[in-house]
C-alpha cells in the first residue's frame, strides 16, 4: 500500500492506495503555522486500523519550502560568487552575506583567471564569525568546468555544516539562476531537514520503516536522503501533484488542459499524449528565477472560496481567500455561494449564501440570481483566459533550428480535465464557454494526493563533450572523463543514459520505472582554420514524468468504482 | 533586479542545422558560443529584454526588394527566409511599439546581396535589412531610413539596392576596399544621379582600433544623421572588425562595439558578418545587447583584451581624420554634386560587372536611370550571368512621380522576350511584382 499526502492551501488531502485501487481518502484542514501538526494528523487518520507493515511507500507534497521562501522566513546563509567578465555579479546579489570573488572560466570551460585562496579564506572567516552554517558557491560557466567551485569547497568545507555547489543543480547555462537556486537550496536546507527528520521519526514510532519520498515541482519524486542535496526541488510541488493526478484519465495521443480548481487557487498545466509539458529552464518563485526543473504550470488566485467583492464599481473575485464560503459559515461571499444560490451545488446553507450575495447585488443594483450567474461566468471566463495565456506562452517558445521552425508545432488542447473540490460543478459551464470536451477526474477531491502517491522518480542529466579537448563532462553528476577523438554521438547518448540510470536509482527509482528519453541531442563540427578539429556534443536526457509502473493500470481503473458525478 | 532602461526586443536564430558547407565560416557552429554566453549571462531573463520567435518572410516580401533569377526558390533556402524573417519580426516589434529597440541576432547574413540576385555572394543570398525596411515602409508608412553598416566588409549589396534612393541614407564603415573583399566602398562613391550624397563610404585603414571607429562615428556619422533626420536608424551590425577575426585585419573590441552602439542608438540592429566565433562573437553580442538595452557594459571584455596592445598608430588616426573630412565635404556639397551628375539626355547609364564569390559566377549589368528631380527615378537593369540567364528588370520606386511611373511601364511593355529570358517589373507604388516570360 502507498500513502500519498498533498498539502493544499485550504485542505491537506491524504490517500491510501493499494493494488485494489483507492482504499481510503481523508481531508484535514491545513494549518499553515504548524504544517508538521497537519501532516501528522493526516498520517494518523489514514493509518487508523491499518497494519504499518503493509505500507511500502510514502510520498509527500508539502508547502513547507514554498511558504518559507514566499514569507521570507529563511535563515541567513553565505554566498560566494565568482563571475569574471560580463554582467557584474553584484547585480545578482541575493542578500547581505553575498561576496563576489575573483576567478573566471570561459564558455568552453577554460580557466581564464584563477581563484585567490586568501580572498576565499577571508570571506569564509567573516561568514563563520557571524555564525553562518550553510554556504552556496557559484561560478560562471561552472557547468562547463566546476574546478573553481570545487576548489573553493575544499578551502571552506571544514568551516561549515553544508556547502552547496552551483554546478550540481542543473546542466543548464544561466549564471543568475544558478546563483538564485543555490541560494534557495542553502536557505531552505535546515527547515527542510528538520521537518522531514521529525516526520520520519514520528512514522518510525508508528512502526513505519519505509523510505519517505518527496514530490518535486517536475511531477517526480526523490527520496529524503537525495532531497538533502537539493531541497529547493520541493518548491511548488502542489500543482505538479494535480497534473500527475490527472494523467491516467487523459486521452492518449491527445492534448489536454488540466485544471485543479481548489479552495484558494486554480492550478493549470498541459498534457501531451499523457506526458506533462515541462518548464524550459526552471520555475520562478517570488522574485527568484531558478533552474529548478518543473512542470509548466500556472496558478491563479481564484478558487471556490475566493473572496468576492465590489472594487471601483466592478465585481472582483479573489485573489485572496477570507475563510470558507458563507454557506459554510464564512463571512465573505464566494463563488461557492454563487453555485449554491444557482442550485448547481446542493449543499451548505443556501439562505446564508443568498444573504451574502445580497450585500453585493444591492451595491451593483442587480438581482441576486443575476449576480450569482455573473460571479460564476466571470470565474469560468478568467480560468479559461489564463489557460489560453499558458498555451500561448508554450507556443511562443523560441526554437533555434530551421527544421523546428518549419515544423511549427503548436499546442492546441482539445480536452479539459478538471479536478479539485468544486470540479464537477464547473465542468458544464467550462464546456459551454470553451467549446472543448470537459471531463471530471474520478475522485476529483483527492486526485492530487493520488498523483503524489503514484508519481515515479524523475531526473535529468546533461552531458557535454568536446572532442577537440578530448573531454566529456556532466558536472552535475561529478563526472568527467577523457575521451578519444572518435567519441561519437551514440557514445555520448549511451554515456548519458548510464549516468541518468545511476542517478535515478540513487534518488529512489525502481528499474522498471526508468522510462528514459533524449530531450536534446546536438552535434557541432568545430572548425579552426579550414579543418575540422573536433566535435562539440550536447546531450540531455530525462526520466519522463509519469506514474509508477505497477499502479498505472489501477489508477486508470478508477472509473469503475468512482464514475463522474451527475451534472445539473 | 536587473532592468533594461530601453525595452529591447531580441530575435535569436542561430540556425543550428544550416551551413554553406561543413567547414565554411558560415556554418552551424557560428553562433554556438554566442548562445552559451547569452544564456549563461542570463540576458533573456532581464526585465525589459524580450525574446521573439522569428517570422518567415514571404516571396512577396522578397520581391519588394530583389529580382531573383530565375526565381526566388532557386537562389535561396528556407534559412534565408527565416533570417530575413527575424529582422522583419524585430522591425514590427519596434514600429508597433512593443519594444523601444531591437536586435536580430540571426544568420545567414545579407548585406552583400544586391537588387538582382543570380546566386550567393559574400555568404549572402538575399538582403535581410532591405527586405525588412521595405516591409516596414509598406506596413507602417515610414519614409526616411538611415542604415549604418559597421561590418568590416563594404556593404555593397545594401549600397546597390539604395544607390538611387534619396530617402535612404546608407553609410558604410569598413576596412579599406584595397585590402579586403569586396574591394569597393570609396569616399567618391556617393550614389546615383538622383540620390548623390545619400550613399556615404568611410573606408578605414587596416588595424583601426576603438579610437578610430568611435572618431568616425562621433565626427562624421552622428552629425550627418542629425541633419538627415531619419524616421528610423538601422545598424548592420557585422562583428568582423574584431581584433581576433580570422578573415580581416582590424583591431576593434567588444567594449568598442558596445560604445559604438550606445553612441549610434540604432532603433534596429541586425547581425551581419563576424567569424571569430569563440574569441569575439560571444563578448561582442553581449556588449551590443546590453548597450541596446541601455545597461552597464563596462565589464564585458574578451579574455585576452588589452587596449594598449591593439591601439592604432598615429598614421592610422591621421588617415581616418582625413577620410572623415572628405566624407563631410561631400555630404555638405551633395546638391551641387547632384546637379553635376545629371546627364543632359535625361537618362544616366552605367555598365558593371559583378563577381559572385560564393557561387562563382559573373553578372554583367547595364543600368539606366531616368534623371528626376522629383523622385528616385525609374530604373532599368539589363542583367546577364555566365550561368546563362539574361533578364530585363525594371524598378519603379515607392514614391515615384507620374513620369517615372509611365517610363517604367513603357520599358516593361517594350521589353522583348526574343532578347530576354524574362522581363520583370517591380512597381513599388502599387506593391506589385510582374513577370513576363
Amino acid at each position: 500500500m502507498i500513502i500519498g499526502l498533498d498539502v493544499g492551501g485550504t485542505h491537506t488531502d491524504v490517500v491510501l492506495f493499494g493494488t485494489a485501487g483507492l482504499l481510503k481518502e481523508i481531508k484535514v484542514p491545513t494549518n499553515h503555522s504548524n504544517l508538521f501538526d497537519t501532516v501528522l494528523t493526516g498520517f494518523e487518520k489514514i493509518t487508523e486500523n491499518i497494519n504499518p507493515q503493509d505500507i511500502q511507500r510514502v510520498v509527500l507534497s508539502t508547502t513547507l519550502t514554498t511558504n518559507a521562501i514566499v514569507q521570507d522566513k529563511i535563515p541567513d546563509v553565505g554566498m560566494i560568487v565568482s563571475g569574471g567578465p560580463g554582467i557584474d555579479p553584484e547585480n545578482f546579489r541575493t542578500h547581505s552575506n553575498y561576496y563576489c570573488v575573483s576567478g573566471s572560466i570561459d564558455h568552453r570551460g577554460r580557466e581564464i583567471r584563477p581563484i585567490d585562496k586568501d580572498e576565499i579564506q577571508s570571506v569564509a572567516a567573516r561568514l563563520k564569525a557571524q555564525g553562518i552554517r550553510h554556504v552556496g558557491v557559484v561560478g560562471k560557466f561552472s557547468v562547463r568546468n566546476p574546478i573553481h567551485e570545487t576548489k573553493i569547497n575544499r578551502i571552506i568545507r571544514d568551516d561549515f555544516e553544508k556547502v552547496f555547489l552551483g554546478h550540481q543543480i542543473s546542466g543548464n547555462l544561466n549564471f543568475p539562476r544558478r546563483i538564485a537556486t543555490t541560494f534557495l537550496n542553502a536557505t531552505v536546507y535546515p527547515i527542510h531537514r528538520e521537518f522531514y527528520l521529525a516526520v520520519e521519526k514520528s512514522l518510525r514510532k508508528k512502526g513505519l520503516q519505509v523510505p519517505i519520498h518527496i514530490l518535486k515541482a517536475d511531477g517526480g519524486t526523490m527520496c529524503f536522503e537525495a532531497s538533502l542535496d537539493a531541497p529547493g526541488q520541493t518548491i511548488l510541488s502542489g500543482p505538479a501533484a494535480s497534473i500527475m493526478g490527472a494523467i491516467s484519465f487523459a486521452a492518449p495521443k491527445k492534448e489536454t488542459l488540466v485544471l485543479d480548481i481548489g479552495g484558494t487557487t486554480t492550478d493549470m498545466g498541459i498534457l501531451l499524449d499523457r506526458v506533462p509539458v515541462l518548464e524550459p529552464l526552471g520555475i520562478q518563485i517570488g522574485r527568484y528565477k531558478t533552474l529548478i526543473r518543473s512542470l509548466k504550470t500556472h496558478s491563479i488566485g481564484l478558487g471556490g472560496d475566493s473572496a468576492v467583492r465590489v472594487v471601483n464599481g466592478r465585481l472582483q473575485i479573489g485573489p485572496d481567500r477570507d475563510g470558507p464560503a458563507m454557506a459554510y459559515g464564512g463571512a465573505v461571499p464566494t463563488p461557492t455561494d454563487a453555485l449554491v444560490a444557482l442550485n448547481i451545488f446542493k449543499g451548505g446553507d443556501r439562505v446564508r449564501a443568498l444573504e451574502g450575495l445580497q450585500t453585493i447585488s444591492s451595491k451593483l443594483h442587480i438581482g441576486v440570481e443575476d449576480l450569482a450567474r455573473q460571479i460564476f461566468d466571470q470565474a469560468c471566463f478568467k480560468i479559461l483566459g489564463e489557460a489560453r495565456r499558458l498555451v500561448d506562452e508554450i507556443n511562443s517558445k523560441p526554437v533555434y533550428t530551421v527544421h523546428e521552425l518549419q515544423e511549427g508545432y503548436r499546442v492546441n488542447p482539445e480536452n479539459i480535465l478538471v479536478l479539485g473540490g468544486p470540479a464537477p460543478y464547473f465542468a458544464e459551464q467550462l464546456k459551454h464557454m470553451s467549446g472543448l470536451g470537459v471531463d471530471v477526474v474520478p475522485k476529483w477531491e483527492v486526485a492530487n494526493a493520488i498523483g503524489a502517491a503514484l508519481a515515479r522518480t524523475t531526473c535529468e542529466v546533461t552531458l557535454f563533450a568536446d572532442t577537440e579537448q578530448e573531454i566529456a563532462t556532466a558536472p552535475e553528476e561529478n563526472f568527467t572523463e577523457m575521451v578519444g577523438k572518435h567519441f561519437s554521438r551514440q557514445d555520448a547518448v549511451n554515456k548519458t543514459f548510464e549516468l541518468l540510470r545511476n542517478k535515478a536509482l540513487q534518488m529512489g527509482a525502481c528499474d522498471e520505472d526508468l522510462e528514459m528519453e533524449v530531450i536534446e541531442n546536438l552535434q557541432f563540427n568545430m572548425v579552426r582554420g579550414f579543418y575540422t578539429t573536433g566535435r562539440n556534443l550536447r546531450i540531455k536526457a530525462q526520466v519522463k514524468p509519469g506514474l509508477i509502473h505497477e499502479y498505472k493500470e489501477i489508477a486508470g481503473g478508477l472509473y469503475m468504482n468512482g464514475s463522474p458525478p451527475e451534472q445539473t | 533586479m536587473l532592468q533594461a532602461k530601453h525595452k529591447t526586443g531580441l530575435v535569436f536564430f542561430p540556425a543550428f542545422d544550416w551551413a554553406i558547407s561543413p567547414t565554411h565560416p558560415e556554418r552551424e557552429e557560428r553562433l554556438l558560443y554566442t548562445q552559451d554566453q547569452v544564456f549563461e549571462e542570463g540576458l533573456l531573463d532581464i526585465e525589459g529584454i524580450i525574446e521573439f520567435k522569428p517570422d518567415i518572410v514571404t516571396v512577396e516580401d522578397v520581391q519588394r526588394v530583389h529580382f531573383c533569377v530565375p526565381d526566388e526558390h532557386h537562389v535561396m533556402t528556407e534559412s534565408h527566409l527565416i533570417s530575413a524573417g527575424g529582422a522583419k519580426k524585430i522591425g514590427k516589434a519596434v514600429l508597433s511599439g512593443q519594444v523601444e529597440r531591437g536586435f536580430a541576432l540571426v544568420r545567414p547574413p545579407g548585406h552583400h546581396a544586391m537588387r538582382v540576385v543570380h546566386g550567393a555572394r559574400g555568404f549572402c543570398n538575399i538582403n535581410i535589412e532591405a527586405i525588412m525596411i521595405e516591409y516596414l515602409r509598406k506596413a507602417y508608412g515610414i519614409r526616411k531610413v538611415a542604415i549604418v553598416d559597421t561590418d568590416c566588409h563594404h556593404g555593397d549589396g545594401t549600397q546597390d539596392i539604395y544607390w538611387h534612393d534619396p530617402n535612404t541614407l546608407f553609410i558604410s564603415l569598413h576596412q579599406d576596399g584595397r585590402t579586403l573583399y569586396p574591394g569597393s566602398g570609396f569616399p567618391e562613391d556617393l550614389g546615383g544621379p538622383n540620390a548623390v550624397g545619400t550613399t556615404l563610404n568611410i573606408p578605414l585603414p587596416p588595424f583601426t582600433s576603438e579610437e578610430g571607429f568611435l572618431y568616425a562615428i562621433r565626427n562624421a556619422v552622428l552629425p550627418i544623421l542629425s541633419e538627415f533626420k531619419p524616421d528610423i536608424i538601422i545598424n548592420s551590425a557585422g562583428q568582423d572588425n574584431h581584433f581576433t577575426d580570422p578573415i580581416t585585419n582590424m583591431n576593434f573590441s567588444a567594449q568598442g562595439y558596445a560604445e559604438l552602439t550606445s553612441l549610434l542608438k540604432p532603433d534596429i540592429a541586425v547581425l551581419e558578418g563576424g567569424y571569430s566565433i569563440e574569441g569575439a562573437l560571444p563578448y561582442v553580442n553581449v556588449g551590443i545587447i546590453l548597450a541596446m538595452a541601455g545597461m552597464d557594459f563596462s565589464k564585458v571584455t574578451e579574455p585576452n583584451y588589452d587596449p594598449k596592445r591593439i591601439r592604432q598608430t598615429a598614421e592610422v588616426s591621421r588617415l581616418i581624420e582625413q577620410t572623415c573630412g572628405q566624407v563631410l565635404d561631400n555630404w555638405n556639397n551633395r546638391q551641387t554634386l547632384r546637379e553635376q551628375q545629371q546627364d543632359a539626355s535625361g537618362f544616366s547609364r552605367e555598365t558593371r560587372s559583378i563577381f559572385y564569390d560564393t557561387d562563382n559566377l559573373v553578372e554583367t549589368r547595364l543600368e539606366t536611370v531616368r534623371n528626376c528631380p522629383d523622385c528616385g527615378g525609374a530604373l532599368k537593369i539589363d542583367s546577364s550571368s555566365d550561368k546563362g540567364y539574361h533578364v530585363l528588370a525594371i524598378h519603379i520606386p515607392l514614391h515615384a512621380c507620374t513620369n517615372c511611373r509611365e517610363t517604367g511601364y513603357q520599358w516593361f511593355e517594350s521589353g522583348d522576350l526574343n532578347q530576354y529570358d524574362m522581363v520583370l517589373l517591380q512597381d513599388r507604388t502599387t506593391d506589385k511584382y510582374i513577370k513576363k516570360v
